[in-house]
């Protein structure tokens, strides 16, 4: 395998090659002759990033499975290749066999956040395949867009001939056999997609017309033919446990962004955060079986020699069994092994975890209360209260910990100026509880880092009515915060960071866009927009030239109250949970009332007609 | 125990660089359930360092780490299982153990011996072995110095390059024929392969490109009187055992070399 897609003067000319080079440790070896199926899987932004996300090594791993079909992996190029690849004309490839990602039957590209959109239109552009869905031939590569921005895919529409929504394990195999059967019988692109989009959780776009009213928003969303199915259902893995998990994960070279065995433990969240998408699109919560992770976690130490493992999952305090798992996992330490904690709630028991496996010196407690005051937290429904916040710390202060990070949202629905500066004010309440204990038993100061992201509504949450701001409020807003610190009594002890809120701005019309806003994306990738997630490379004036030059108003799809009856982009897809739930949880959000989580009490989000996971465990 | 690895890298493998390479061998530890020995502290690491590293782009017959182990099986078995779960591109040559108050290989890194080829498509040194003889001949032994100025990151430097070149000389085949040479390398008066390059290519007028060439490594030595372990009894002993070793040369009519390889200073378990 000493055929590289780039000459060694590109590979040594250009940062890290290792990123194009393949030939990782447990990657998957096939000869492409020998299968009816080539994949390329795409997470499109640079390998380190795309190397450290589980949902591919997963889908790679159970693809791969198939003696039919070779899964191979292609990321973004850095922009200094990206530079070449335009001058010289060469063609996108794989890092497997190096192949043309153009030669593939499929490219399926996950879409993870909102800030890689224009690094899909790279992908497709390198790849020397039309941008536009509907100028593909028979000789393209079927592009396939998977992962949570597929719950409104509306404006990457375009861009894409289908999107699968939901959870990968349960459709691919259908559609693979599908997929060859009609290559068999000399099937063209068109009549696979017309067959493909009966499949649950599949959606091919260019199926579905839709009109708009006179004040831009949706009039009608249909399907072009009767027999296009008018709603999708996502797709669910009820069984967590009999399922496909990566027991030889690739490994790097380069040291990616999660260097590290990751054990995803379950998946969806009780708690019903209002502003969590995550929250709401993998309902119902669903727990793998102890056994199981303890047999994954062994088998994937030693099959990549990872010095560290972490536990994935959206509230792993949740996880019923995680005393048992965490009991077993401390017993690799004898090997070298690190164990990295994901959030854990703060209690006696994560504090003794915690003192096992880090240098309670260096290392720092992590609580997202992600409002500052009761009130707002109660319209989020963030359980978390100051009394568990201050005990938590007050627990870790006197275990030893120093150092406390505090992560909030600003610009939540109904946020005043008194919730903003509740935020500096609970730092400052923090930093007393410390200075409480006396002097000889404290060593020194300590430090309260307080990091305020800017919220995003998004679909499938019962914020996705709700208006965002203005650019210029969302720095207002962090100013209050801001001079609110400079106040406080422990003022030494806290800091605050910040971002820009200009990328906030695209998120929004992004998240919740319709059809129409794909040309602006376009339109700035041809304006050189690429790696939008990477401060160095974002240029928001070109953004906003996009926007313009398309006549595409930013103030339509931010700041604007959607209406209860409005028919939203995202609508004809079904997550599980009812729009009438997103509503119930919506009035409840305006009048801060809080909603307890599904193990406390069932409250009908619509999750229980997948019959399992917690759903289950209130039968009786 | 103390052990010294040796390795071979090529292929792909040779975009690579050095510092990923440790990591690499940090987890194949791992993956071969080797009992390499751990730091103490919060974040234990393995106790394991690098001879010379390599410069990305270069392969290499000849590289070395050393790693200390609490216990160790044969040494064709842990070459076994290591080679087991090595890449396409890495392949593991040696595993020997060493005194217990070696060295580290990177103290002794006295020279190594590099192969450098024109790369397909690219411009050869030379039509003939005989004429990049002459060739050689005319830059190293006809000149009493070679000149040549370093830039370093605070100044240029200009240094003579012969006494650091050891040996250099055409080799390989009519058509292609490349460049041997042994420089001197380590903490002082690293000397990479490509400054000779430059200097040759200068010398003789050819434009020089430093991607038209493939640098191989071949060999990492130590100095041959150069003690390789600490410590007033093992010096003793090491001695005895370099008395032993210049007699088996003498004994089969040879020279004893100014150089060994790393890996000559340790033996294999049986």
């Amino acid at each position: 395998m000493n055929n590289l897609a780039l000459s060694d003067r590109i590979l040594m000319s250009v940062d890290k090659p290792a990123r194009y080079i393949g030939n990782e440790v447990n990657m998957v070896r096939k000869n492409p002759e020998d299968v009816e199926i080539r994949f390329a899987m795409c997470f499109p932004d640079v390998y380190e990033i795309g190397m450290s996300h589980l949902g591919i090594q997963i889908l790679y791993d159970m693809f791969n499975q198939r003696d039919d079909v070779y899964c191979e992996r292609v990321y973004s190029p850095w922009s200094d290749l990206h530079k070449i690849m335009k001058e010289e004309q060469i063609p996108l490839f794989t890092l497997e066999t190096q192949s043309p990602v153009c030669d593939m039957d499929f490219l399926g590209i996950t879409i993870q956040y909102e800030m890689c959109y224009t690094n899909i239109l790279q992908i497709l552009d390198l790849s020397h395949i039309p941008m536009l869905a509907q100028e593909r031939t028979d000789d393209d590569p079927i592009v396939i867009g998977g992962g949570p921005c597929t719950y409104n895919p509306e404006p990457l529409a375009d861009f894409f001939d289908l999107f699968y929504i939901g959870e990968g394990e349960t459709m691919y195999d259908t559609l693979f056999d599908l997929y060859i059967s009609m290559k068999k019988q000399g099937g063209t692109r068109k009549e696979f997609l017309r067959a493909v989009c009966k499949l649950p959780g599949i959606y091919v776009p260019s199926l579905y017309e839709v009109s708009y009213q006179e004040d831009g928003t949706i009039a009608s969303f249909t399907p072009k033919y009767e027999d296009v199915p008018p709603t999708i259902c996502k797709e669910v893995q009820m069984d967590l446990t009999d399922t496909f998990y990566p027991r030889k994960p690739l490994v790097p070279y380069i040291k990616a962004t999660q260097d590290r065995v990751v054990l995803e433990i379950q998946r969806g969240c009780i708690r019903g955060c209002r502003f969590c998408q995550a929250g709401m699109i993998y309902r119902p919560t669903r727990e793998r079986d102890v056994e199981m992770l303890k047999e994954c976690a062994r088998d994937m130490l030693e099959s990549t020699g990872h010095e560290e493992i972490s536990l994935s999952s959206l509230s792993s305090s949740d996880y019923s069994k995680l005393k048992e798992l965490m009991n077993y996992l401390i017993n690799f330490r004898e090997k070298g092994v690190n164990i990295s904690l994901p959030s854990l709630r703060i209690d006696a028991f994560s504090l003794d975890v915690m003192s096992k496996v880090q240098d309670i010196r260096k290392s720092s407690l992590t609580f997202a209360p992600e409002a500052g005051s009761q009130r707002l937290r109660d319209v989020i429904n963030k359980g978390l209260t100051e009394d568990v916040i201050l005990e938590g710390a007050g627990l870790a202060f006197a275990g030893g910990w120093q150092k406390v990070k505090l992560y909030f949202m600003l610009g939540l629905p109904t946020e005043t100026e008194e919730d903003m500066k509740e935020i500096p004010r609970l730092a400052d309440r923090i930093a007393r509880r410390y200075y409480e204990i006396p002097k000889e038993q404290r060593s020194g100061k300590c430090q309260i880092t307080i990091s305020t992201s800017f919220f995003v509504p998004k679909p499938f949450t019962p914020f996705q009515w709700a208006s965002m701001h203005p650019k210029e409020e969302y720095l207002a807003r962090a100013r209050v915060v801001n001079e609110e610190m400079k106040e406080q009594l422990n003022r030494k002890s806290l800091k605050y960071n910040w971002h820009e809120a200009d990328v906030t701005v695209l998120e929004g019309v992004f998240a919740r866009g319709d059809r129409r806003v794909g040309q602006v994306l376009q339109r700035a990738y041809e304006k050189g927009c690429m790696f939008d997630a990477w401060s160095e490379f974002f240029d928001n004036k070109k953004w906003m030239e996009a926007f313009q030059e398309c006549g595409i108003s930013i103030k339509f799809y931010n700041q604007r109250e959607r209406g209860l009856d409005e028919i939203l982009p995202w609508d004809f897809i079904d997550c599980g949970v009812s729009k009438s739930f997103l509503k119930r949880e919506w009035q409840h959000a305006l009048k801060g009332e809080v909603t307890p989580n599904c193990k406390i009490q069932c409250n009908g989000c619509g999750a229980a007609k997948f019959e399992g996971g917690v759903c289950l465990e209130h039968q009786n | 125990m103390n052990i010294r690895i040796k390795f071979g890298k090529y292929g792909v493998m040779r975009f690579v660089g050095h510092l990923d390479v440790m990591r690499y061998f940090q987890k194949a530890m791992r993956r071969a359930n080797i009992d390499i020995a751990y730091s103490e502290g919060y974040s234990p690491h393995q106790i394991m360092s690098f001879a010379a590293p390599l410069g990305v782009g270069v392969t290499s017959d000849g590289e070395y780490f050393d790693i200390e182990v609490n216990t160790s099986s044969s040494s064709q078995e842990a070459m076994e299982a290591l080679n087991k779960v090595m890449v396409e591109g890495i392949s593991i040559l040696e595993y020997k153990q060493l005194p217990d108050t070696a060295k580290t290989s990177m103290s002794l890194v006295a020279a190594a011996d590099y192969l450098v080829c024109p790369k397909p498509g690219c411009r050869p040194f030379a039509e003939t072995l005989l004429e990049l003889q002459e060739k050689v001949h005319a830059f190293y032994e006809g000149q009493s110095e070679i000149c040549i100025t370093k830039q370093t990151k605070k100044r240029e430097i200009q240094m003579d390059l012969k006494p650091l070149i050891y040996q250099m000389k055409a080799s390989g085949k009519d058509g292609n024929p490349s460049l041997f040479l042994r420089v001197s390398t380590g903490s002082n008066d690293n000397v990479k392969p490509e400054l000779v390059l430059e200097a040759f290519c200068h010398f003789h007028g050819i434009s020089y490109d430093a991607l038209a060439f493939q640098v191989h490594r071949l060999e990492v030595y130590a100095k041959a009187d150069e003690i390789p372990v600490k410590g007033e009894k093992e010096r003793k002993a090491y001695e005895a055992f370099l008395v032993k070793q210049r007699q088996s040369y003498q004994k089969e009519g040879k020279e004893f070399p100014q150089f060994l390889p790393l890996g000559e200073l340790g033996w294999d378990i049986k």
